[in-house]
Formats: structure tokens, C-alpha cells, sequence
């Protein structure tokens, strides 16, 4: 490159900078992108260890590996790394990558800050992660840090565990607030707001759930830190505080958050299902106001995490029904991802693999959620195993397939190399074998009233849990065949086209494989039939 | 460039306003609860007489329990009243300080069913009050209080419950940093 001898700083109009200095300082959405779905992963191989200390502590009843101590620092800190490391990384990053490429616009519209909100986020987990190795231990509380277990009872690390969900907080925030300004500013010219493709619509939709809840978050987390360290009473009953006011604060922002996490999925998969069904997605329209009205609703069903606690009966009988008032929107969603490959052309590539396996999978974690939703019978499920088994359906074979299902997609796109569709196919049935292996019989054995969070179980539901960590190591071992895969694709891969699958509709697909660094710095022009998106 | 500065501002004060929203739950729900009784939660000292003295007999159960390990001894001086609706009623609670420190404790109501919570007037109690004490000392304070005749007719039994939290440590913090 002549730009240095000729001391222009024109280099960022051509290429990446070298070195590390290149991803510190980097301004590139597809570089932010990149560095997003890495940490991502490397959170999976760390959240997933952690499932793996869980199960193997579950394999036989009685203590056996580690003590209740650490098992209870395990089930938060896995809890706390999938949701806030491994997922909600992993869409930002897919945000980052796809966003600018598929609405024309040449990069994100506040650069420099989506730089700091992803460099803030490896500072977040290292606080945390670095209680392991603090007097007291990390944090033991569950995921759902629930007062007073997390202030009156917690260990002194507690504080950290606060600065670090700040700061991971701050980071979601930021990052919505940049994808919001791209969408509402940046489109190419023609593509109105029902032209955008469907991943665009979860995602703007998901950062205006992120804006609306990751503050209350913060602050429930600042009132956790006033009564631990300021004396006041937010959640002590002896100082005339309320517990189960956490319960509200902290479910106010969790059940929007169970939508952040897979809103950006139903994104991916309407995508690939009409890309290898080769027809254009099934009521777009309505996929549109299903996202919305799913979002909408997740704001007055927070209750329902919480049915045991006393409520009036009006109450539960509110948040009972609009629980299900959900079903629609997601059935409604589901049918159309039916109707999308009926009669379609099909091919079953790796990406259409997961994708078919999502859509059927997150449906039963879909129905055991209404089941739970049903106040009555949710006293004999609360806090069993049942209720892990629902929320694993629609995070693992949920989001967590629609992520890996994404990455087949666009891997050839990102990297300009395929992968190897032999491997990928075995991923994909060792993954579903293995899922189910780990998370049906959980059903069973909660419906049998084995408690969630607790480290030791009655024998009769040994040979269940058996058979649940075999799954569950299986499924571990999997994830490294995903990465030997991208690895592979990486290094070894064939060269790809532009146009990479024959169905495959939307802008991004005009560019070449890989993009050049810097894409539509011209927006295309929609009406002239550039792309057909 | 303008539009993308109007997003990130507008964006940036809705941040901020759910921020708040965050805090403002909290004065919410201490109104939400006392509206519907919610958690059982019950307000300070009413003064009500009635002059339609019902004649339903409700039974009314007294728990005390100490928070934690909490190691004053606390008691009523009934565990179980028959009461007429509309009627003033009286018992006696008793602290004892079995340390040989001086501690500062408080008592937190709670009457369930939560539906009942509203119709339990208490009309002289120490709901809201800290008990300081000095190592040994035992003091007894008189509750009492009167059952609304509205109670609704498929309440029968009501009980009413309080947890002796350990506050000191509060206390001298608090009057620390005054």
C-alpha cells in the first residue's frame, strides 16, 4: 500500500490496519461483527465447561465432584454466561455483520461507539469471571440474583458481580441505540420500513426491548448495591423493604429479555427457510406484526415468573392469560415458516438443517411454556426441573440452533470460503440427537419433582439424570466439531461465489464473498433492480 | 447527519427515563400493594370505631417468628383469639433482649390471607417503632386492634404474623455517617 509513503490517511478507504491494533481500534462493522461472534464463542466453550461440572456433578445422586458451594457458583455463572455472553453477543455480532450489508448503508452509524460497546464487554466478564478467584467465592445466588439471597446472603464479591452486569448493561445499551439510528437513518433509497428483510425488523424491534429494560436492570442492580453498602431498605423487610418488590423489578426486565434472546433468531430462520424452500417468506406482513405484537406483550406478562409468591388471584389470572395471548403471534410465526416451505423447492443444506430443527424444537419449548403458564398447575412445576427443561428447549435448540444455523449461512459470505457440508450435516445430528438426549428427559424427571439448583437428587430419578449427562456431554463435545468446522472453512475452505446459495435473496448476496472491506459506500439503487431484497 | 444526532439523543433520553422508570417501581409498588393488600401488607396505626358491631366471630392466629438468628426472645401473650367483628381486642407482646449486648430490633407485620390485610386495623400498635434494648431487659407492648365489618364473607380465619429482624448494625451505621 503506497498510502503511507505518499502520507495520505486514505488507508481506512482501502484495507483493514495490521496487527492487533487492528481490532482494538477498529471502526469496521464487520470487523465489530467478527469480534462479537469470536467472544461469543470462546463464552460457549466457557458457559458450556460449566454445564459440563453441572451434569457430571448430576451424573450419579450423592455428592460426588465438587461441593454444594461451588455446584451453586457453577449454575449462576453458566446461567449469567449464556444469557449475557454467549447469546446476546452472538445476535449483536450477526447485527453488526448483516444490518449495514442488507439495508445498503455503508457501515453503522456511530462507529467509534460501537468500537467501546464491544471492547467494554471482554472488561465485563473478566470482573466476573475473576471472582472465581476471590475469598467468598463467584457469585451463588442463580442467575436470577434474587434478594435477599443476593444482598443479605451474598458473598462479598457480590459488588463486582454488580460493576460487571453495569457494565454489560451499558454495552447492550449502546449497541441498541447504534442499530436503531443505522436502520432509522441509514436504508438505501427505496427501501421503506415493509421492504426491510426480516432480520432487520426483529433486530430494530430487539434494541427497542433492550433500551426499554437493560436500565431497569441497572437499576435493580443499583438498589442491590444501596442496601448492601449504603444501608437502604429497597429489598430488606426489616428496614420496611419488600423481597418479592425484586422479584418484580428483576422479571420486568427478564421477560423482555427472554424475547431479546429470541427475537434476532425467528430473524435468521425466516431467511433460511426461504432461501432453501427458494420461495419468498409465507405473510411477511404478518411475520412484521407477530414480531411486534410478541414484544408489545412481553411487557405485561412478567408475573408469571412468579405465581407462587402470593399473589391476589385477579393477578394471576391477568398474567395467566396474557402468558398465553402470546401463543398467538408465535403460532402465527411458526405457521408461516410451515407455509413458507410447503410446496417449496427444498434442499437440506446444513443452515435449512438447524433451521427445520428450530422450528420444531422451540415449538415444544413453545407448548411447555404454555403449560407453565397455566397458574394452577405452575405450583406443582415452579422451580423443578420442568421449568429448566422449557427455557433449555427455547435457548439451546432455540436460540442457540438459529445462532449456529446463521453461522452455516453466512460463514461463506463473512469468511469467502465454504465449509465442509459433510461435517456440518454430522454436527447437525450429533447436536440433535444430543440435545434432546440432554433436555427431554428433564421433563420427566421435573414433572416427578426433582428440584432445579440443587446439587444432590432422590434415587429415583437416577437413571434419568444418567441419560441427560451423557446427552449433555455428547452436545459439549459437538460444539468442538463446530469449531474444528469453522476452522477449517477458515484455513482450507473452497473458494465461494457471491451469490453463495441459489435461492438466496437480499443484498448482501450481490456483493462478493467476502465483502470488500468497506461495502455500499454508494447505496445501491432498489429501483433499478440492483437486488431483488 | 442532524437525523442521526435527533435518534441518538431521543434514544439516549429513553435510556435514561426507564432508568428512572426502574426507581419509580418502587413507590408504585408500595401503592399497588396497599390498594389490593397485596404481600399482606398492612399500614401503620388506624383509628376507626364502629358503631355496626358485627357478630361474626372470626378466628385470628398469632405467629412470631426471629429472622435469621436473631437470638432476642419474642412472644405474644396469645397465640389464638376468637374475635367479634367491629369489637376492640387486646394482647400483649413480649421482647426480651437474652444477650449481654445492647441491640436495637424491629418488628414487620404481615396478615394473611393478603385479601384480609385491609380489614385488620390496628388501632395502638409498634408496627413501625425500633426496640432498643439494654442487655436483659424485657419489655411487654400492648396491641390492639379492631376487625372490619366489611371482612368479606368467605374470610373465616385470619392470621396475623411478625418477623423481629436484628437492625443494629444499621443503626450504628446510619448514626455513623450522620
Amino acid at each position: 500500500m503506497s498510502a503511507v509513503i505518499e502520507g495520505h490517511h486514505d488507508d481506512h478507504h482501502h484495507g483493514p490496519a495490521k496487527g492487533i491494533t487492528r481490532w482494538l481500534f477498529t471502526t469496521n462493522h464487520k470487523d465489530i461483527g467478527s469480534l462479537y461472534l469470536w467472544f461469543s464463542f470462546i463464552m460457549l466453550f466457557i458457559g458450556g465447561a460449566m454445564a459440563m461440572v453441572i451434569r457430571a456433578e448430576l451424573f450419579e445422586p450423592g455428592s460426588q465432584i465438587v461441593s454444594p458451594e461451588f455446584y451453586n457458583q457453577m449454575v449462576t455463572n453458566h446461567g449469567l454466561i449464556m444469557v449475557f455472553g454467549v447469546i446476546m453477543p452472538a445476535f449483536v455480532g450477526f447485527a453488526n455483520w448483516l444490518v449495514p450489508m442488507q439495508i445498503g448503508a455503508p457501515d453503522m452509524a456511530l462507529p467509534r461507539l460501537n468500537n467501546l460497546s464491544f471492547w467494554i464487554l471482554p472488561a465485563a466478564f473478566g470482573v466476573l469471571i475473576s471472582t472465581f478467584f476471590m475469598e467468598g467465592g463467584a457469585p451463588n445466588f442463580g442467575w436470577t440474583f434474587y434478594a435477599p439471597l443476593s444482598t443479605e446472603y451474598a458473598p462479598p464479591t457480590v459488588t463486582y458481580f454488580i460493576f460487571a452486569v453495569h457494565i454489560m448493561g451499558a454495552s447492550s445499551i449502546m449497541g441498541s441505540i447504534n442499530v436503531i439510528t443505522t436502520i432509522l437513518n441509514m436504508r438505501a433509497p427505496g427501501m421503506t420500513l415493509m421492504k426491510m428483510p426480516l432480520f432487520v425488523w426483529t433486530w430494530l424491534i430487539t434494541a427497542y426491548l433492550l433500551i426499554a429494560v437493560m436500565p431497569v436492570l441497572a437499576g435493580a442492580v443499583t438498589m442491590m448495591l444501596m442496601d448492601i453498602h449504603f444501608g437502604t431498605s429497597f429489598f430488606k423487610a426489616g428496614g420496611g423493604g419488600d423481597p418479592v418488590l425484586f422479584q418484580h423489578v428483576f422479571w420486568f426486565f427478564g421477560h423482555p429479555e427472554v424475547y431479546i434472546m429470541i427475537l434476532p433468531a425467528f430473524g435468521i430462520v425466516s431467511h433460511i427457510i426461504e432461501t432453501f424452500s427458494r420461495k419468498p417468506i409465507f405473510g411477511y406482513d404478518s411475520m412484521v406484526y407477530a414480531i411486534a405484537s410478541i414484544a408489545l406483550l412481553s411487557f405485561v406478562v412478567w408475573a408469571h415468573h412468579m405465581f407462587t409468591v402470593g399473589m391476589p388471584i385477579a393477578g394471576e389470572l391477568f398474567f395467566m392469560y396474557s402468558t398465553m395471548l402470546i401463543a398467538i403471534p408465535t403460532g402465527v410465526k411458526v405457521f408461516n415458516w410451515l407455509s413458507t416451505m410447503f410446496k417449496g423447492s427444498l434442499t437440506f443444506e446444513t443452515p435449512m438443517l438447524f433451521a427445520i430443527a428450530f422450528v420444531a424444537l422451540f415449538t415444544i419449548g413453545g407448548l411447555s411454556g404454555i403449560m407453565l403458564a397455566i397458574a394452577p398447575a405452575d405450583f406443582q412445576y415452579h422451580d423443578t426441573y420442568f421449568v429448566v427443561a422449557h427455557f433449555h428447549y427455547v435457548l439451546v435448540p432455540g436460540a442457540l440452533f438459529s445462532i449456529i444455523a446463521g453461522a452455516y449461512y453466512w460463514l461463506p459470505k463473512w469468511t469467502g470460503y465454504m465449509y465442509d457440508e459433510f461435517l456440518g450435516k454430522t454436527h447437525f445430528w450429533l447436536s440433535f440427537i444430543s440435545v434432546n438426549l440432554t433436555f427431554f428427559p428433564m421433563h420427566f424427571v421435573g414433572l416427578a419433582g426433582m428440584p432445579r439448583r440443587i446439587p444432590d437428587y432422590a434415587m429415583q430419578f437416577a437413571d434419568y439424570n444418567m441419560i441427560v449427562s451423557v446427552g449433555a456431554f455428547l452436545f459439549g463435545l459437538s460444539q468442538l466439531l463446530f469449531l474444528y468446522v469453522v476452522l477449517k472453512a477458515i484455513f482450507y475452505g473452497k473458494k465461494a461465489t457471491g451469490q453463495v446459495w441459489e435461492g438466496a435473496q437480499g443484498l448482501e448476496w450481490t456483493l462478493d464473498s467476502p465483502p470488500a472491506y468497506h461495502t455500499f459506500e454508494t447505496p445501491p439503487n432498489l429501483e433499478a433492480g440492483e437486488a431483488k431484497g | 447527519m442532524n437525523n442521526i444526532r435527533k435518534s441518538v439523543s431521543k434514544l439516549f433520553l429513553a435510556t435514561l427515563g426507564m432508568f428512572l422508570f426502574g426507581f419509580a417501581l418502587v413507590p408504585l409498588y408500595d401503592v399497588f400493594c396497599e390498594i389490593t393488600g397485596l404481600n399482606g401488607k398492612v399500614t401503620g396505626p388506624t383509628y376507626g370505631e364502629y358503631e355496626n358491631v358485627g357478630n361474626r366471630e372470626i378466628k385470628i392466629t398469632f405467629t412470631t417468628t426471629n429472622n435469621n438468628d436473631m437470638p432476642w426472645f419474642f412472644d405474644s401473650s396469645k397465640s389464638q383469639m376468637k374475635v367479634k367483628t367491629g369489637e376492640q381486642n387486646l394482647l400483649d407482646y413480649v421482647f426480651t433482649n437474652t444477650t449481654d449486648k445492647p441491640m436495637i430490633a424491629q418488628a414487620i407485620p404481615s396478615v394473611s390471607p393478603g385479601k384480609g390485610a385491609q380489614y385488620f386495623h390496628k388501632t395502638e400498635c409498634f408496627c413501625f417503632e425500633q426496640q432498643y434494648l439494654e442487655p436483659g431487659e424485657s419489655i411487654s407492648i400492648p396491641l390492639k386492634f379492631v376487625i372490619d365489618p366489611d371482612l368479606p364473607s368467605d374470610i373465616s380465619s385470619l392470621a396475623l404474623g411478625y418477623t423481629l429482624f436484628d437492625i443494629t448494625k444499621e443503626q450504628i451505621s446510619k448514626q455513623a455517617s450522620n
